[in-house]
Protein backbone atom coordinates (compact mmCIF):
# COMPACT_ATOMS: atom_id res chain seq x y z
CA UNK A 1 0.00 0.00 0.00
CA UNK A 2 1.30 3.44 -0.89
CA UNK A 3 2.48 5.53 2.05
CA UNK A 4 1.93 8.74 0.14
CA UNK A 5 -0.59 11.03 1.78
CA UNK A 6 -3.00 12.89 -0.43
CA UNK A 7 -4.27 16.20 0.91
CA UNK A 8 -7.98 16.59 1.58
CA UNK A 9 -9.96 18.52 -1.00
CA UNK A 10 -11.21 21.74 0.65
CA UNK A 11 -14.89 22.33 1.31
CA UNK A 12 -16.75 25.19 -0.40
CA UNK A 13 -20.24 26.57 0.11
CA UNK A 14 -23.21 25.05 -1.71
CA UNK A 15 -24.11 28.66 -2.56
CA UNK A 16 -27.63 30.00 -3.14
CA UNK A 17 -28.44 27.99 -6.26
CA UNK A 18 -28.23 24.34 -5.17
CA UNK A 19 -31.99 23.83 -5.48
CA UNK A 20 -31.88 22.45 -9.00
CA UNK A 21 -28.88 20.23 -8.21
CA UNK A 22 -29.43 18.54 -4.87
CA UNK A 23 -33.08 18.20 -3.81
CA UNK A 24 -35.05 15.39 -5.43
CA UNK A 25 -38.66 14.29 -5.30
CA UNK A 26 -39.53 12.67 -2.00
CA UNK A 27 -36.15 13.51 -0.48
CA UNK A 28 -37.54 14.49 2.92
CA UNK A 29 -39.62 11.33 3.31
CA UNK A 30 -37.34 8.55 4.52
CA UNK A 31 -40.07 5.94 4.48
CA UNK A 32 -39.61 4.21 1.16
CA UNK A 33 -41.67 1.10 1.80
CA UNK A 34 -43.35 -0.82 4.55
CA UNK A 35 -41.01 0.52 7.25
CA UNK A 36 -41.09 -0.89 10.78
CA UNK A 37 -41.45 1.35 13.79
CA UNK A 38 -43.17 4.52 14.87
CA UNK A 39 -43.74 7.01 12.06
CA UNK A 40 -42.85 10.53 13.10
CA UNK A 41 -42.49 14.02 11.69
CA UNK A 42 -39.41 16.02 12.66
CA UNK A 43 -39.58 19.69 11.83
CA UNK A 44 -38.05 22.98 12.77
CA UNK A 45 -36.87 26.34 11.64
CA UNK A 46 -33.32 27.40 10.83
CA UNK A 47 -32.38 30.82 12.26
CA UNK A 48 -29.29 32.97 11.73
CA UNK A 49 -27.32 35.24 14.06
CA UNK A 50 -29.46 38.23 13.12
CA UNK A 51 -32.55 36.36 14.34
CA UNK A 52 -33.83 35.87 10.78
CA UNK A 53 -35.14 32.61 9.36
CA UNK A 54 -32.78 31.05 6.82
CA UNK A 55 -34.66 30.18 3.63
CA UNK A 56 -31.76 28.75 1.67
CA UNK A 57 -30.09 25.97 3.61
CA UNK A 58 -30.15 22.25 2.97
CA UNK A 59 -30.50 19.81 5.85
CA UNK A 60 -29.41 16.19 5.50
CA UNK A 61 -30.08 13.48 8.06
CA UNK A 62 -28.74 9.96 8.54
CA UNK A 63 -30.20 7.58 11.08
CA UNK A 64 -30.64 4.00 12.21
CA UNK A 65 -33.89 2.14 11.61
CA UNK A 66 -36.42 1.41 14.34
CA UNK A 67 -34.39 -1.60 15.49
CA UNK A 68 -31.26 0.54 15.90
CA UNK A 69 -29.50 -0.83 12.82
CA UNK A 70 -27.73 1.28 10.20
CA UNK A 71 -28.12 0.14 6.61
CA UNK A 72 -24.36 -0.01 6.09
CA UNK A 73 -21.78 -2.83 5.91
CA UNK A 74 -19.89 -1.60 8.99
CA UNK A 75 -22.93 -2.05 11.21
CA UNK A 76 -22.33 -5.69 12.17
CA UNK A 77 -24.97 -5.83 14.92
CA UNK A 78 -27.28 -8.81 14.83
CA UNK A 79 -30.33 -6.67 14.10
CA UNK A 80 -32.55 -6.64 11.01
CA UNK A 81 -32.08 -4.27 8.06
CA UNK A 82 -35.43 -2.78 7.03
CA UNK A 83 -36.16 -3.01 3.31
CA UNK A 84 -38.58 -0.11 3.59
CA UNK A 85 -36.19 2.22 5.33
CA UNK A 86 -32.62 3.15 4.45
CA UNK A 87 -32.06 6.12 6.76
CA UNK A 88 -31.03 9.06 4.56
CA UNK A 89 -33.07 12.21 3.95
CA UNK A 90 -32.58 15.67 2.54
CA UNK A 91 -34.70 18.81 2.90
CA UNK A 92 -34.19 22.36 1.63
CA UNK A 93 -35.71 24.96 3.95
CA UNK A 94 -38.72 26.87 2.64
CA UNK A 95 -39.25 30.65 2.53
CA UNK A 96 -39.86 30.69 6.28
CA UNK A 97 -36.71 28.70 7.02
CA UNK A 98 -38.70 25.57 7.84
CA UNK A 99 -37.58 21.99 7.27
CA UNK A 100 -39.71 18.91 7.76
CA UNK A 101 -38.86 15.20 7.60
CA UNK A 102 -41.16 12.21 7.61
CA UNK A 103 -39.33 9.29 9.11
CA UNK A 104 -39.43 6.60 11.81
CA UNK A 105 -38.09 6.97 15.30
CA UNK A 106 -34.65 5.37 15.30
CA UNK A 107 -33.67 2.74 17.87
CA UNK A 108 -30.71 2.96 20.22
CA UNK A 109 -27.29 2.23 18.71
CA UNK A 110 -23.97 1.27 20.30
CA UNK A 111 -21.61 4.01 21.44
CA UNK A 112 -17.95 3.93 22.45
CA UNK A 113 -17.01 1.20 24.91
CA UNK A 114 -20.12 -0.43 26.29
CA UNK A 115 -22.27 2.66 26.09
CA UNK A 116 -25.58 2.97 24.32
CA UNK A 117 -26.48 6.02 22.23
CA UNK A 118 -30.00 7.35 22.63
CA UNK A 119 -32.09 7.56 19.43
CA UNK A 120 -30.80 10.42 17.29
CA UNK A 121 -30.54 11.80 13.77
CA UNK A 122 -27.06 12.72 12.52
CA UNK A 123 -27.65 16.11 10.92
CA UNK A 124 -25.67 18.19 8.43
CA UNK A 125 -26.51 21.80 7.56
CA UNK A 126 -25.31 23.22 4.23
CA UNK A 127 -25.92 26.75 2.98
CA UNK A 128 -24.93 29.96 1.34
CA UNK A 129 -22.56 31.77 3.69
CA UNK A 130 -21.44 28.42 5.07
CA UNK A 131 -18.03 27.54 3.68
CA UNK A 132 -18.29 24.08 5.19
CA UNK A 133 -21.25 22.09 6.41
CA UNK A 134 -22.08 22.06 10.11
CA UNK A 135 -22.64 18.78 11.96
CA UNK A 136 -25.22 18.49 14.71
CA UNK A 137 -27.61 15.85 16.09
CA UNK A 138 -31.32 15.74 16.79
CA UNK A 139 -32.37 13.76 19.88
CA UNK A 140 -35.92 13.23 21.25
CA UNK A 141 -37.11 14.54 24.60
CA UNK A 142 -39.12 11.46 25.51
CA UNK A 143 -36.16 9.06 25.53
CA UNK A 144 -34.85 7.83 28.88
CA UNK A 145 -31.52 6.91 27.25
CA UNK A 146 -30.72 10.60 26.77
CA UNK A 147 -29.53 10.70 30.39
CA UNK A 148 -26.65 8.32 29.64
CA UNK A 149 -25.94 9.20 26.03
CA UNK A 150 -22.15 9.46 25.56
CA UNK A 151 -22.37 12.31 23.03
CA UNK A 152 -24.88 14.40 24.99
CA UNK A 153 -22.49 13.82 27.89
CA UNK A 154 -19.80 15.78 26.01
CA UNK A 155 -22.04 18.82 25.72
CA UNK A 156 -22.13 21.46 28.50
CA UNK A 157 -25.37 21.10 30.49
CA UNK A 158 -26.62 24.54 29.59
CA UNK A 159 -26.42 23.85 25.86
CA UNK A 160 -27.74 20.28 25.78
CA UNK A 161 -31.34 21.34 25.13
CA UNK A 162 -30.30 22.72 21.73
CA UNK A 163 -29.96 19.11 20.55
CA UNK A 164 -33.21 17.72 21.93
CA UNK A 165 -36.43 17.95 19.92
CA UNK A 166 -39.63 18.67 21.84
CA UNK A 167 -42.64 16.46 21.35
CA UNK A 168 -45.55 18.47 19.97
CA UNK A 169 -48.02 15.59 19.62
CA UNK A 170 -47.96 11.80 19.66
CA UNK A 171 -45.99 11.61 16.42
CA UNK A 172 -44.35 14.99 15.88
CA UNK A 173 -41.18 16.58 17.18
CA UNK A 174 -39.82 20.06 16.70
CA UNK A 175 -36.35 21.54 17.05
CA UNK A 176 -35.03 24.81 15.70
CA UNK A 177 -31.48 25.00 14.41
CA UNK A 178 -29.86 28.27 15.44
CA UNK A 179 -26.69 28.92 13.47
CA UNK A 180 -25.43 31.68 15.73
CA UNK A 181 -26.29 33.75 18.79
CA UNK A 182 -28.73 33.20 21.63
CA UNK A 183 -29.70 29.55 21.87
CA UNK A 184 -27.02 28.66 19.36
CA UNK A 185 -27.24 24.99 18.40
CA UNK A 186 -24.35 22.78 19.44
CA UNK A 187 -22.25 21.91 16.41
CA UNK A 188 -19.52 19.30 16.41
CA UNK A 189 -15.90 19.23 15.32
CA UNK A 190 -15.70 15.84 13.72
CA UNK B 1 -19.62 -4.70 19.73
CA UNK B 2 -16.06 -3.57 19.03
CA UNK B 3 -15.36 0.12 18.82
CA UNK B 4 -15.43 1.58 15.36
CA UNK B 5 -12.38 2.60 13.33
CA UNK B 6 -12.41 6.38 13.20
CA UNK B 7 -11.65 8.47 10.14
CA UNK B 8 -8.89 11.08 10.08
CA UNK B 9 -9.90 14.45 11.43
CA UNK B 10 -10.30 17.54 9.32
CA UNK B 11 -7.01 18.80 7.85
CA UNK B 12 -7.29 22.28 9.36
CA UNK B 13 -5.08 24.05 6.81
CA UNK B 14 -7.07 22.56 3.93
CA UNK B 15 -10.49 23.53 5.23
CA UNK B 16 -12.08 26.96 5.57
CA UNK B 17 -13.14 28.57 8.82
CA UNK B 18 -16.89 28.98 9.13
CA UNK B 19 -16.32 32.68 9.70
CA UNK B 20 -14.43 34.41 6.89
CA UNK B 21 -15.52 38.03 6.79
CA UNK B 22 -14.40 38.85 3.23
CA UNK B 23 -17.28 36.48 2.32
CA UNK B 24 -19.99 38.64 3.90
CA UNK B 25 -22.73 36.03 4.27
CA UNK B 26 -20.60 34.13 6.78
CA UNK B 27 -21.09 36.92 9.32
CA UNK B 28 -24.43 35.71 10.70
CA UNK B 29 -24.18 32.06 9.71
CA UNK B 30 -20.98 30.97 11.46
CA UNK B 31 -21.32 29.54 14.99
CA UNK B 32 -19.77 31.68 17.74
CA UNK B 33 -19.67 28.98 20.38
CA UNK B 34 -16.78 26.51 20.29
CA UNK B 35 -17.50 23.29 18.41
CA UNK B 36 -17.79 20.21 20.62
CA UNK B 37 -15.19 17.61 19.64
CA UNK B 38 -16.98 14.44 18.59
CA UNK B 39 -15.26 11.05 18.61
CA UNK B 40 -16.50 9.01 15.66
CA UNK B 41 -19.15 6.46 16.61
CA UNK B 42 -21.12 3.96 14.56
CA UNK B 43 -23.42 6.86 13.63
CA UNK B 44 -20.60 8.72 11.87
CA UNK B 45 -18.69 5.88 10.22
CA UNK B 46 -21.82 4.58 8.54
CA UNK B 47 -23.74 6.50 5.90
CA UNK B 48 -25.98 6.20 2.87
CA UNK B 49 -24.11 3.91 0.51
CA UNK B 50 -27.05 2.31 -1.24
CA UNK B 51 -30.11 3.40 -3.09
CA UNK B 52 -29.11 6.42 -5.13
CA UNK B 53 -31.64 5.35 -7.71
CA UNK B 54 -31.07 4.31 -11.27
CA UNK B 55 -28.54 6.37 -13.23
CA UNK B 56 -29.20 7.19 -16.85
CA UNK B 57 -26.46 8.16 -19.31
CA UNK B 58 -27.95 11.67 -19.66
CA UNK B 59 -27.45 12.18 -15.92
CA UNK B 60 -23.71 12.39 -16.61
CA UNK B 61 -24.01 14.24 -19.94
CA UNK B 62 -25.37 17.72 -19.34
CA UNK B 63 -25.25 18.46 -23.09
CA UNK B 64 -27.86 15.77 -23.84
CA UNK B 65 -30.66 16.67 -21.46
CA UNK B 66 -32.71 18.70 -23.96
CA UNK B 67 -33.77 18.54 -27.60
CA UNK B 68 -30.90 20.70 -28.82
CA UNK B 69 -27.25 21.32 -28.00
CA UNK B 70 -26.42 23.91 -25.35
CA UNK B 71 -24.26 26.89 -26.31
CA UNK B 72 -20.71 27.10 -25.03
CA UNK B 73 -17.40 25.28 -24.98
CA UNK B 74 -18.02 21.54 -24.69
CA UNK B 75 -15.93 20.00 -21.88
CA UNK B 76 -15.30 16.57 -20.42
CA UNK B 77 -14.54 16.63 -16.71
CA UNK B 78 -13.15 13.40 -15.34
CA UNK B 79 -11.06 12.22 -12.45
CA UNK B 80 -10.77 9.92 -9.49
CA UNK B 81 -12.38 9.99 -6.10
CA UNK B 82 -9.71 8.95 -3.58
CA UNK B 83 -9.06 8.96 0.13
CA UNK B 84 -5.99 10.41 1.81
CA UNK B 85 -4.16 7.09 1.45
CA UNK B 86 -4.71 7.16 -2.28
CA UNK B 87 -7.27 4.39 -2.17
CA UNK B 88 -10.06 4.76 -4.73
CA UNK B 89 -13.58 5.40 -3.44
CA UNK B 90 -15.80 3.19 -5.62
CA UNK B 91 -19.58 3.10 -6.14
CA UNK B 92 -20.40 6.42 -4.58
CA UNK B 93 -22.62 9.24 -5.75
CA UNK B 94 -21.26 12.51 -7.13
CA UNK B 95 -23.75 15.29 -7.86
CA UNK B 96 -22.83 18.43 -9.79
CA UNK B 97 -24.54 21.70 -10.65
CA UNK B 98 -23.39 24.77 -12.54
CA UNK B 99 -24.48 27.87 -14.46
CA UNK B 100 -24.56 28.02 -18.25
CA UNK B 101 -21.90 29.39 -20.61
CA UNK B 102 -23.25 32.92 -20.14
CA UNK B 103 -22.93 32.74 -16.36
CA UNK B 104 -26.65 32.26 -15.60
CA UNK B 105 -28.15 29.58 -13.35
CA UNK B 106 -31.51 28.04 -14.10
CA UNK B 107 -32.78 29.25 -10.72
CA UNK B 108 -35.56 31.70 -9.94
CA UNK B 109 -33.35 33.64 -7.56
CA UNK B 110 -30.59 34.21 -10.13
CA UNK B 111 -31.33 37.67 -11.51
CA UNK B 112 -28.07 38.12 -13.47
CA UNK B 113 -29.18 39.66 -16.81
CA UNK B 114 -27.44 37.04 -18.93
CA UNK B 115 -29.45 34.74 -21.16
CA UNK B 116 -30.82 31.38 -20.08
CA UNK B 117 -30.11 28.53 -22.45
CA UNK B 118 -33.20 26.44 -23.24
CA UNK B 119 -30.92 23.51 -23.94
CA UNK B 120 -29.04 23.58 -20.67
CA UNK B 121 -30.20 22.87 -17.11
CA UNK B 122 -26.82 22.38 -15.45
CA UNK B 123 -27.36 19.50 -13.02
CA UNK B 124 -25.83 16.04 -13.27
CA UNK B 125 -25.07 12.94 -11.25
CA UNK B 126 -22.85 9.92 -11.63
CA UNK B 127 -21.69 6.97 -9.53
CA UNK B 128 -17.93 6.30 -9.38
CA UNK B 129 -16.81 3.02 -10.94
CA UNK B 130 -14.95 0.20 -9.17
CA UNK B 131 -11.68 2.18 -9.44
CA UNK B 132 -13.15 5.46 -8.19
CA UNK B 133 -13.32 7.02 -11.66
CA UNK B 134 -16.05 9.41 -12.75
CA UNK B 135 -16.75 11.40 -15.91
CA UNK B 136 -19.14 14.20 -16.86
CA UNK B 137 -19.73 15.89 -20.19
CA UNK B 138 -20.88 19.51 -19.96
CA UNK B 139 -20.16 23.00 -21.21
CA UNK B 140 -17.75 25.39 -19.57
CA UNK B 141 -19.65 27.59 -17.09
CA UNK B 142 -19.26 31.35 -17.33
CA UNK B 143 -18.11 33.77 -14.64
CA UNK B 144 -20.93 35.77 -13.05
CA UNK B 145 -21.36 38.83 -10.84
CA UNK B 146 -22.60 38.70 -7.25
CA UNK B 147 -23.23 41.30 -4.58
CA UNK B 148 -20.62 40.44 -1.97
CA UNK B 149 -18.64 43.64 -2.64
CA UNK B 150 -18.49 46.23 -5.44
CA UNK B 151 -17.74 44.64 -8.81
CA UNK B 152 -17.60 41.14 -7.35
CA UNK B 153 -17.39 38.24 -9.82
CA UNK B 154 -17.22 34.52 -9.17
CA UNK B 155 -14.59 32.63 -11.14
CA UNK B 156 -16.08 29.93 -13.36
CA UNK B 157 -16.83 26.85 -11.26
CA UNK B 158 -18.80 23.64 -11.05
CA UNK B 159 -20.33 22.62 -7.70
CA UNK B 160 -19.43 19.05 -6.65
CA UNK B 161 -21.17 17.03 -3.90
CA UNK B 162 -19.70 13.71 -2.73
CA UNK B 163 -20.87 10.99 -0.34
CA UNK B 164 -18.14 8.36 0.12
CA UNK B 165 -18.09 5.34 2.43
CA UNK B 166 -19.43 7.12 5.54
CA UNK B 167 -21.44 10.22 6.44
CA UNK B 168 -18.22 11.72 7.86
CA UNK B 169 -16.81 11.72 4.32
CA UNK B 170 -19.56 13.99 3.05
CA UNK B 171 -17.97 16.80 1.05
CA UNK B 172 -19.30 19.66 -1.03
CA UNK B 173 -16.77 21.69 -2.97
CA UNK B 174 -16.35 23.73 -6.14
CA UNK B 175 -14.13 22.84 -9.08
CA UNK B 176 -12.37 25.75 -10.76
CA UNK B 177 -10.59 26.10 -14.11
CA UNK B 178 -6.84 26.68 -14.42
CA UNK B 179 -5.48 30.20 -14.72
CA UNK B 180 -8.70 32.06 -13.91
CA UNK B 181 -7.86 35.78 -13.45
CA UNK B 182 -10.68 36.08 -10.89
CA UNK B 183 -9.04 33.81 -8.29
CA UNK B 184 -7.23 36.71 -6.61
CA UNK B 185 -10.50 38.60 -6.10
CA UNK B 186 -12.81 35.79 -5.01
CA UNK B 187 -13.34 35.45 -1.23
CA UNK B 188 -14.89 32.00 -1.56
CA UNK B 189 -11.81 30.64 -3.33
CA UNK B 190 -9.52 32.62 -1.01
CA UNK B 191 -11.30 31.29 2.10
CA UNK B 192 -8.84 28.40 1.85
CA UNK B 193 -5.86 30.28 3.18
CA UNK B 194 -3.24 27.62 2.43
CA UNK B 195 -2.19 28.10 -1.19
CA UNK B 196 -1.35 24.45 -1.85
CA UNK B 197 -4.68 23.30 -0.45
CA UNK B 198 -6.52 25.99 -2.43
CA UNK B 199 -4.99 24.75 -5.66
CA UNK B 200 -6.46 21.30 -5.03
CA UNK B 201 -9.77 22.81 -6.15
CA UNK B 202 -8.39 23.80 -9.55
CA UNK B 203 -8.82 21.26 -12.35
CA UNK B 204 -6.05 20.83 -14.90
CA UNK B 205 -6.39 20.92 -18.65
CA UNK B 206 -5.74 17.43 -20.02
CA UNK B 207 -4.91 16.74 -23.64
CA UNK B 208 -5.30 12.97 -23.17
CA UNK B 209 -9.00 13.25 -22.36
CA UNK B 210 -9.55 15.98 -24.94
CA UNK B 211 -11.51 14.55 -27.85
CA UNK B 212 -10.36 15.82 -31.27
CA UNK B 213 -12.85 18.13 -32.94
CA UNK B 214 -15.30 17.63 -30.09
CA UNK B 215 -14.50 18.62 -26.47
CA UNK B 216 -11.77 19.89 -24.14
CA UNK B 217 -10.70 17.59 -21.31
CA UNK B 218 -10.24 18.68 -17.69
CA UNK B 219 -9.02 16.44 -14.86
CA UNK B 220 -10.20 16.90 -11.29
CA UNK B 221 -9.28 14.38 -8.58
CA UNK B 222 -11.11 14.68 -5.27
CA UNK B 223 -9.66 13.50 -1.96
CA UNK B 224 -11.92 12.51 0.95
CA UNK B 225 -10.78 11.74 4.48
CA UNK B 226 -9.07 8.39 4.93
CA UNK B 227 -8.32 6.27 7.96
CA UNK B 228 -5.38 4.35 9.25
CA UNK B 229 -6.90 0.90 9.27
CA UNK B 230 -9.53 -0.85 7.22
CA UNK B 231 -12.52 -2.60 8.74
CA UNK B 232 -12.76 -6.37 8.44
CA UNK B 233 -14.05 -7.59 5.11
CA UNK B 234 -17.39 -9.35 5.23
Amino acid sequence: MSKQRFGQTPSQTVGPFFHFGLPYEGDSNLITGDAQGQRIVVEGKVMDGAGEPVPDVLIEIWQANAAGKYDHPEDTQDKPVDEGFHGFGRCATDKEGVFRFQTVKPGTVPGPGNTLQAPHLVTFVFGRGMLKQLLTRIYFEDEAHNANDPVLGLVPDARRATLIARKTNSSAYTLNIVLQGEGETVFFDY
Amino acid sequence: MADVIPYNREEKSAQPSSLYLPYKSTEFRAPKQPLVILPHTLSEVTGPVYGHGRMLPVDADLTKQHAGEPLGERIIVSGKLLDENGRPVPNTLIEIWQCNAAGRYIHARDQHPAPLDPNFSGAGRVVTDAKGNYKFTSIKPGAYPWRNHPNAWRPAHIHFSMFGPSFINRLVTQMYFPGDPLFAFDPIYQSITDEKARERMVSRFDMDSTIPEWALGYKFDIVLRGRNATPMEH
